[in-house]
């Protein structure tokens, strides 16, 4: 990896979505009207060939970040950079060029695909629109080879199946095929496997890695599973409530994690060895709603260590932990000026 | 814990029927489930495990039928029962928790109603009153703050809502809890608290629950004694322990080796190749043999049996472990 400019970077990127009222409540309201605030201040780059993972639980935010940095949702506020060019900027006809550059795979292949159009077909849509100057034929071979990079071999013989016809996983392996085939720089895959059973799953992602240094692919990879991201990422960011709360390499999340709520997300994940017991307290309850979410540190109702006057009070700013300029930490107790109330720290 | 039997399956066979035939999604299947024990029943998509769930119920719907079989639920043979006498067994006797509450939730009703409903259906004798006051305490023991019993359901979030299926069960004083993924949609700290959950309500109400999940890792953290189904048939039956550590089918080993586990470092994960095959023509003898990287002749031919391996509690349908083709299992790296 050289060190060149990052493929993505985001920087203060929020997004609100307002939350449907009344009109006399919108009257009432003002200015001041409710909104969901899915994106909160994110900031993150991805480095040309990396893998970033991105998890979080449900209504983490994980999946509007994604949309973010394809600009399929615009955001509040914040700059999204696309290999240095602000996608803001963009007018809609070099934002459609941009695209071809940066594709997505989602969960459910049976919802990506045309029930009607063959996968072959499918395949071959986006090079008909990136790709106008080739022929027929020429793009009839990009299928081909595709089919065969991600997979599905012979290729030929699934050119005019349809998507009922094979396996959920050849399913993804279309769609992943169909990101492809218009030679992008990134992929945003969002929960590329959740859908797939066990065996499945580790074809996909040994697929998934194989693909990347054949395409000199970039992925962003947002998941809820957290075993997963062991296999495929490079750099992991935790997120809780819109905000990135923890990032740093594999190594540093996961066997130094240091936000509250990391700990307790990597012990809840359920360990395939019954031998295993739990490291850390699981935290009360369950996350908050977004729309009115708590102040300060967004965690500090169900954190172990919260302090009072402290988290509940001022959010958290992002600091290098230690030394580690890469591993990232959004947490008063942790880094910066109140990190002597650390109880670990006290402990030592 | 006893090892008296709460329900025992005996050679089951449902069928669905298509189009192109009938579909066998659970093949002559015997199993069974000791009281007060979580059973963890395996598998991947397809393989009949709900399927399963549905027929120790009797709810298997057209076009799916038992085709044969026996189902007792101690010394009741369900199979002979007229429907009425079903439905009364149905949440009296075996209690079923399903992957997503609100569809087993009424969106009308209030929690609290669903609770006095249960409570009532066992015991007519309890007042309204004496129902409510049980009910709030019921939801405090499970969590939740008692006067948030007067909401509606979309009003709790996905692992509250979970929670009361559990205390609807708990209301209902159910022998047998058929739990069909409960923590699928949750998410991992919400799941991670409900099995605590689990495990606590089968210590102090002595809950006898058959945990059907793809989720391996959930199997590992709560139950006794697990399952591992395959295309509509099992493949082997074992303590949890024995199931992880010594494990004896193929498939199991191929599953266990391709479930990404948090806690090893530098684990590669195990490709199994092919897919689950399709019922409609499965394979013949093993069905587990096109995929198998140790099949012999013998195992397309014919049909292995569930037989002990080791111990008495340790079950595996394989010809590896048969005395007609006996290979040393240390070949099974």
């Amino acid at each position: 990896m050289t060190d060149q400019e990052p493929l993505v970077k985001l920087e203060h990127v929020e997004k609100f979505f307002p939350v449907p009222t009344g009109f006399v409540a919108n009257l009432r309201a003002g200015s001041e009207k409710p909104a969901v605030r899915a994106v909160d201040d994110v900031s993150f780059e991805i480095k040309r060939g990396e893998v970033l993972g991105l998890a979080g639980e449900s209504g983490s935010g994980k999946s509007t970040v994604g949309r973010l940095v394809l600009r399929l949702l615009d955001p509040t506020a914040g700059k999204v950079f696309f290999d240095g060019v602000d996608l803001g900027t963009l007018k809609a006809e070099q934002m459609r060029q941009m695209r071809s550059r940066m594709q997505v795979v989602f969960q459910d292949p049976m919802a990506s695909l045309n029930p009607r159009m063959s996968i072959g077909k499918a395949v071959e849509h986006p090079a008909q629109i990136h790709m106008p100057d080739l022929t027929r034929q020429q793009r009839r071979d990009e299928v081909y080879e595709i089919f065969s990079a991600v997979g599905l071999d012979p290729p030929k013989f699934f050119y005019d199946k349809f998507p009922h016809q094979i396996s959920g996983g050849q399913r993804q392996r279309v769609v992943i095929a169909r990101g492809l085939i218009t030679r992008p720089d990134l992929i945003v895959a969002d929960e590329p496997i959740a859908m797939a059973d066990v065996s499945v799953q580790a074809l996909l992602l040994d697929l998934m890695l194989r693909l990347k240094d054949e395409f000199d692919l970039t992925y962003l990879f947002i998941t809820h599973d957290l075993a997963t991201t062991k296999y495929i990422c490079d750099r992991l960011a935790i997120m809780y409530l819109g905000r990135i709360v923890e990032i740093g390499s594999l190594q540093e999340v996961f066997t130094n994690p240091q936000h509250p709520y990391t700990r307790a997300l990597l012990s809840a994940v359920p360990v395939p060895d019954p031998r295993h017991r739990r490291t850390a307290p699981l935290p009360r309850g369950e996350i908050p709603s977004p729309i009115n979410p708590p102040a300060g540190c967004h965690f500090h109702p169900r954190c172990p260590i919260a302090q009072e006057g402290i988290c509940d009070v001022e959010v958290p700013e992002f600091l290098a932990y230690k030394d580690e300029t890469s591993h990232l930490i959004s947490c008063h107790l942790r880094t910066g000026a109140y990190q002597n109330l650390d109880p670990d720290r006290q402990l030592a | 814990m006893t090892s008296e039997v709460l329900y025992s399956i005996r050679n089951l066979d449902v069928e669905y029927d298509t189009r192109h035939g009938g579909v066998r999604a659970v093949d002559d299947l015997s199993l069974d489930i000791r009281k007060g024990e979580i059973l963890g029943l395996v598998g991947e998509s397809g393989c009949g495990k709900s399927t399963l769930g549905k027929a120790m119920m009797r709810t298997i719907t057209t076009p799916g039928h038992i085709l044969g079989g026996e189902l007792w639920l101690e010394d009741v043979d369900l199979m002979t029962l007229s429907e009425k006498q079903m439905s009364g067994i149905r949440g009296n006797e075996i209690g079923m928790v399903f992957q997503d509450p609100m569809t087993s939730l009424n969106p009308l009703m209030k929690i609290v109603d669903h609770l006095v409903e249960a409570i009532r259906a066992h015991n007519k004798n309890v007042s309204e009153q004496a129902a409510r006051a049980r009910a709030m305490e019921m939801v405090k023991d499970l969590g939740i703050r008692s006067e948030r019993i007067d909401d509606y359901p979309h009003q709790f979030s996905g692992g509250m809502r979970q929670r009361i299926m559990i205390a609807l069960v708990l209301a209902l004083n159910a022998k047998l809890v058929i739990a069909d993924e409960p923590t699928t949609a949750l998410d991992v700290i919400v799941e991670a608290q409900f099995l605590d959950l689990l495990r606590g309500l089968r210590q102090e109400f002595e809950l006898t629950i058959l945990l059907i999940t793809h989720n391996i890792g959930v199997v590992a953290e709560v139950a006794d004694r697990v399952a591992v189904m395959y295309a509509g048939r099992l493949a082997e039956t074992a303590p949890v322990e024995a199931l992880f550590l010594d494990t004896k089918h193929p498939y199991s080993r191929g599953l266990l080796k391709s479930v990404p586990n948090i806690d090893v470092d530098h684990q590669e994960l195990y490709k199994m190749e092919g897919a689950p095959p399709n019922l409609i023509a499965p394979p013949s003898g093993c069905r587990f043999h096109p995929r198998c990287p140790y099949a012999v002749d013998l195992c397309s031919a014919e049909q292995p049996k569930l037989l002990a391996v080791t111990g008495d509690d340790h079950h595996a349908a394989c010809w590896i472990y048969s005395d007609r083709e006996s290979r040393p299992v240390e070949s099974l790296a």
